[in-house]
């Protein structure tokens, strides 16, 4: 009992703290945002429950993908794809209305540093103003730049640049 | 900052002087004579490669001591000391490309006495044109002085001499202080050794790498970790008399810049503002911080006083406006913008006023820097692979120096005539500072303990 109290508690304090996207699928401790209590314990977790409503775990399953959206080299703007993920985030937080989330810009390498920071700031403000015009309450996004920093691809080609041009939403869980 | 006292080698070289009583008006009269003879010698080209004395052989034996001592400088003495002086010149000179030096470790070491007055039949034979000998002594009170002298082996004379009296833990500067002396006697150029870079130190993998703001001499001693890698920092300036550096830390998670006091270790924000703050750029009299700020996505250039207060819209482009370079006077601003379409360098007056694009060239151009002799604009030129590139303040004659996959972010020597940068690693996304002088012939790689990028180098000490 206690030792999978422990494990629970940690995994659970990944799924809150540490995780952004590309979770590994482990069996994280269910967490509501609405209902910080913690789940009682089952004594025999021979069922592994998903991760709670609002939970950046959660919300990746859900998106399956569609939490990150893509960028041309020094471009800002929202294509039809993009727009096609950004209704499918706009519709989860509206589903579960106190998430909240934080949206990040990046850049690719191929740029000077201090452009970079500027241009993943104007992706990010681009994902979450598109966001804002499908309903979503602007106080319950964020943006963050992380310019180059970042990478989620680690090439130095035109399709890992392709994937590290992006904007990801990230839920804020606290 | 601590300053160097510089003294008059007349009377602190007493002790060997005393046995020529000639020297002390010898010695000024031969200067005289020698600044003019010298300017048939001292050329003033453009880039350091172009001058003759770019091959002068210049011997730098060990510098003397009067007695050895032990010093708090290292732990074996005065003796010691003065070996590692010189070698500390023979390797500002040899690492720089300048001349044609010899260290210490091949020639012949002079007597404390023969520091004024040279055994020139040691010299006549090794293709030295010139000769730089010195000493040291430890005072009672602890502190060092470094005598330098720069000699014309043919003309069997002196040219140029000075002192300083330093703190044992500031020793090496003395003897940046004596190639500072060398080189701006023989080239006709401005110091630059007695100075300092702050920049990025890096380590880890590319989707996870640690940045640290870290220090360190123009020659890479004297190295010293700043912050401790819990969060990103970049793009790190020093303020011009080397008491703050404002740099961009991810410290509260968001990008903010903080100026950030070395003697105290405390910071403070820029600015007090939710929005992301970055590309922090000192004016030269250290008085204001540019800065660049981006609200709802749209990223404009920001003046604020150095000692905090109310900031100053420079830029209301719809386009990114970023970094920032003043010219020397600091009556203008170069900067990037892309409300073009893409990446320009443009300039302003210092408020913001006469905006108007400078770069009219294939590719793109970023971070632009004013050399600080006031005559060039150094930038990074995109077209395909990132390179180094020099251009006039009217933005024409560009100058590609370096030719790699990705080298950016340009820092000018104080003197205005080498350039350093860093180079990305295709793939590993590593990076190195190099530096390049302005025939784009001399280049080399700094050596730092680990990774390292955005350099960011300071003026000369006072």
């Amino acid at each position: 009992m206690n030792k999978y109290l422990i494990a629970a508690t940690l995994m659970g304090a990944i799924a809150l703290t540490g995780c952004k996207k590309n979770l590994p699928e482990v069996a994280t401790l269910p967490r509501d945002v609405a209902t910080p209590t913690p789940t009682p314990m089952p004594t025999t977790p021979t069922v592994r429950p998903g991760p709670a409503a609002g939970t950046q775990a959660h919300f990746a399953t859900a998106m399956s993908g569609a939490d990150t959206i893509y960028f041309d080299t020094d471009r800002f703007n929202i294509d039809g794809e993009d727009a096609a993920a950004l209704r499918r985030q706009a519709e989860y937080m509206v589903q579960y209305p106190n998430a909240r989330a934080t949206v990040e810009g990046h850049a690719d390498e191929r740029g000077t540093r201090d452009y970079n920071l500027a241009l993943g700031e104007r992706r990010a403000n681009s994902a979450k103003n598109y966001l804002v015009s499908l309903g979503v309450s602007e106080s319950r996004l964020r943006t963050l730049s992380q310019g180059e920093e970042r990478p989620a691809a680690m090439g130095s080609d035109e399709n890992a640049w392709a994937r590290n041009r992006r904007a990801v939403t990230v839920m804020i869980t606290n | 900052m601590r300053k160097i006292l510089i003294f008059s080698l007349l009377a602190a070289i007493a002790a060997p002087a005393a046995a020529q009583s000639a020297l002390d008006p010898a010695g000024i009269e031969a200067e005289q004579v020698l600044a003019d003879a010298a300017e048939d010698e001292v050329l003033t080209g453009t880039v350091t490669d172009d001058s003759a004395w770019a091959d002068l052989g210049i011997a730098i034996p060990a510098f003397a001591t009067d007695r050895e001592q032990a010093t708090a400088a290292n732990a074996s003495g005065t003796t010691a000391l003065g070996l590692e002086l010189s070698r500390v010149v023979f390797n500002d000179l040899r690492n720089n490309g300048l001349f044609r030096p010899a260290g210490p470790d091949g020639l012949p070491r002079p007597t404390y006495s023969q520091i004024t007055a040279p055994a020139w039949s040691n010299w006549a034979n090794r293709s030295a044109e010139m000769l730089v000998q010195g000493y040291v002594r430890a005072g009672a009170d602890g502190r060092l002085t470094v005598g330098c002298y720069l000699y014309d082996v043919a003309l069997q004379s002196e040219l140029v001499r000075e002192g300083w009296i330093v703190q044992p833990s500031e020793w090496r500067r003395a003897a940046h202080k004596c190639s500072d002396l060398v080189y701006s006697r023989l080239s006709g150029e401005s110091p630059f050794f007695d100075s300092r870079i702050a920049y990025i130190a890096e380590t880890g993998p590319k989707n996870n790498r640690i940045k640290r703001l870290a220090i360190m001499d123009s020659d890479g001693a004297n190295h010293r970790f700043i912050t401790g890698g819990q969060s990103t920092a970049l793009s790190p300036r020093y303020s011009p008399d080397y008491t703050k550096i404002a740099y961009l830390s991810y410290t509260d998670g968001n990008p903010r810049i903080y100026i950030y006091d070395i003697a105290t270790e405390r910071q403070v924000l820029v600015t007090q503002s939710t929005n992301p703050t970055f590309a922090p750029r000192w004016s030269p009299d250290g008085r204001n911080i540019l800065y660049s700020m981006a609200i709802g996505g749209n990223t404009d250039i920001y003046m604020v006083p150095a000692s905090g207060g109310t900031p100053r819209r420079l830029t209301d482009s719809p386009g990114i406006d970023v970094g920032g370079s003043f010219s020397p006077d600091g009556s203008r601003i170069v900067f990037e913008s892309d409300r073009s379409g893409e990446q320009q360098v443009y300039v302003m007056n210092a408020d913001g006023t006469g905006q108007r694009r400078l770069t009219f060239f294939g590719g793109r151009a970023g971070t632009p820097e004013w050399s600080p002799r006031g005559d060039q604009i150094a930038i990074t030129y995109i077209a395909g692979n990132f390179r180094i590139g020099v251009m006039g303040t009217d933005g024409r004659g560009l100058r590609l120096l370096t030719d790699a996959w990705h080298d950016e972010a340009p820092t000018w020597a104080p003197n205005g005539r080498i350039i350093q940068f860093f180079r990305t690693e295709q793939g590993s996304g590593n990076t190195a500072i190099y530096q390049v002088d302005l025939t784009g012939e001399n280049e080399r790689r700094l050596a730092t303990p680990v990774g390292a990028s955005d350099p960011a180098w300071g003026p000369v000490l006072p």
